[in-house]
């Protein structure tokens, strides 16, 4: 067991020194399925978006736990307003 | 997380029940086919089976008990243990084990207990019916689980009212010096405890004028503080995180390889949720049954409906490991490996 949990902390470090903001913005924008790509950038409102729903809410948690290992919660979306908003959030815990 | 294994216990049949009253989601009584499209897709919730005013958790557990003393031949003499996992009990008090002892003419050298634990509770309650059993308490005992999820949704919130069904079950176990003992892992993060709550009727805030007063939360959302509130997105991110490590620690404990198991049964808590936590753990898709297409949530009683319903045939014959894991409203979480031979197994019935 101790040696699961090194591996899964030593996973978040790799993770956590190529944590790139255009990759964020890349994996946040896959989980729509209609919004064009161009559409997302580090100002974008998530909420703004037309495709923006409790689905794709919980996509990017998903997304958020797979890519960086890191829980999101609802209280941390309903403080954020902003993709860079998630991304800090998500950089501080990695 | 606490892992122990209990021997000498043996599960030997299960059975389960439902109402006859069946709504379809897409034929909502409240939301429309549009506001409801989305919502079927990705909980993978297209009907329920909802009790009338008049029926409740004991009346659903008390039919999936009655079958299931009769398709393995008990003697009700013999039963010296009931326990009942619910958290929409008949009364406050008195427990509602108390008074199914009687109705189903159990002795009254009977132990009988409840336990208010939702989406873990099928395994905290095999945990505890197996702990007794194996201390001597009873040779036979019954575990009930159940749930009237519909007295306490609020019929115009659609994050939570179409999610939920109702439902009872019935699992007998024995005192069995040969059983292959029955490996636990449990755990408890009540951090959480918000995520899924009845905010009003208990002791911390009444049930008065302000908290029956429904209120619009958002579109779709109108309740009252007596209702079931769920955040969706933090029971989702907890789901996705907790489950597959429980599993894994589980498995690790067991030292047993994915493989080695015949069944996955998880706690159906909506599909978009329980297929994320399959995909995580590398499931083959054929080992793990899905029934929120045909019952939607039940909480506890998910994992045992779902054994009824989609596992009846496989286990009724031969030697079968069966993992099962519920996780929810706590937040509480539950893993166990089931090792059956020749279960009984009855047919899901309706009242």
């Amino acid at each position: 067991m101790y040696t699961l949990v090194f591996l899964q902390q030593n996973n978040h470090f790799n993770k956590k020194c190529t944590m790139d903001i255009n990759d964020f913005i890349k994996n946040f924008a896959d989980q729509f399925d209609e919004t064009p790509l161009e559409q997302f950038s580090s100002s974008t409102n998530f909420r703004d978006l037309d495709e923006w729903d409790s689905l794709t809410s919980l996509s990017i948690i998903a997304m958020v736990d797979e890519e960086y290992g890191v829980k999101l919660t609802g209280e941390d979306f309903r403080n954020s307003n902003t993709i860079e908003d998630i991304f800090n959030l998500v950089s501080s815990r990695v | 997380m606490a892992c122990f294994t209990i021997p000498n216990v043996k599960l030997v049949g299960i059975s389960a029940c439902v109402p006859e009253k069946v709504i379809s989601n897409l034929d909502h009584p409240y939301f429309s086919t549009e506001q409801m499209t989305p919502f079927v897709n990705s909980t993978g919730v297209n009907q329920r089976y909802i009790a009338t005013e008049e029926q409740t958790t004991a009346d659903l557990c008390y039919k999936a008990a009655e079958d299931l003393i009769a398709k393995l031949g008990w003697e009700k003499s013999e039963i010296d243990l009931l326990i009942l996992v619910t958290q929409t009990a008949d009364y406050k008090l008195p427990v509602t084990s108390a008074i199914l002892q009687d109705r189903l003419n159990l002795p009254t050298t009977c132990l009988a207990m409840d336990i208010p634990l939702g989406c873990s509770g099928y395994v905290y309650g095999v945990s505890t019916i197996a702990s007794l059993i194996n201390a001597g308490a009873a040779r036979k005992g019954l575990l009930l689980v159940g749930e009237t999820n519909s007295k306490v949704v609020s019929p115009f919130d659609k994050s939570t009212e179409p999610l939920f069904g109702d439902a009872g079950t019935a699992s007998a176990f024995e005192f069995d010096a040969n059983a292959v003992p029955i490996p636990f892992s449990l755990g408890t993060d009540g951090s959480g405890y918000k995520a899924i709550i009845i905010p009003a009727g208990g002791a911390r805030t009444k049930t008065d004028e302000t908290s029956l007063k429904f209120e619009q939360v958002e579109d779709g959302i109108n309740r009252n503080q007596c209702s079931l509130v769920m955040d969706g997105m933090d029971v989702f991110s907890f789901g996705i995180s907790r489950a597959p490590s429980a599993v894994r620690e589980l498995l690790e404990y067991t030292n047993k390889e994915t493989e080695e198991i015949d069944y996955f049964v998880f706690h159906q808590a909506n599909l978009f949720m329980n297929k994320k936590i399959v995909k995580k753990l590398k499931i083959p898709e054929e080992k793990v049954p899905y029934t929120l297409d045909k019952y939607g949530n039940t909480s506890s009683a998910t994992i045992p409906l779902t054994i009824v319903s989609e596992l009846k045939d496989k286990l009724s014959s031969g030697r079968h490991q069966t993992l099962c894991c519920g996780f929810g409203v706590g937040l509480s979480w539950g893993t166990m490996v089931l090792n059956t031979e020749n279960l009984i197994v009855t047919d899901i019935t309706q009242i």
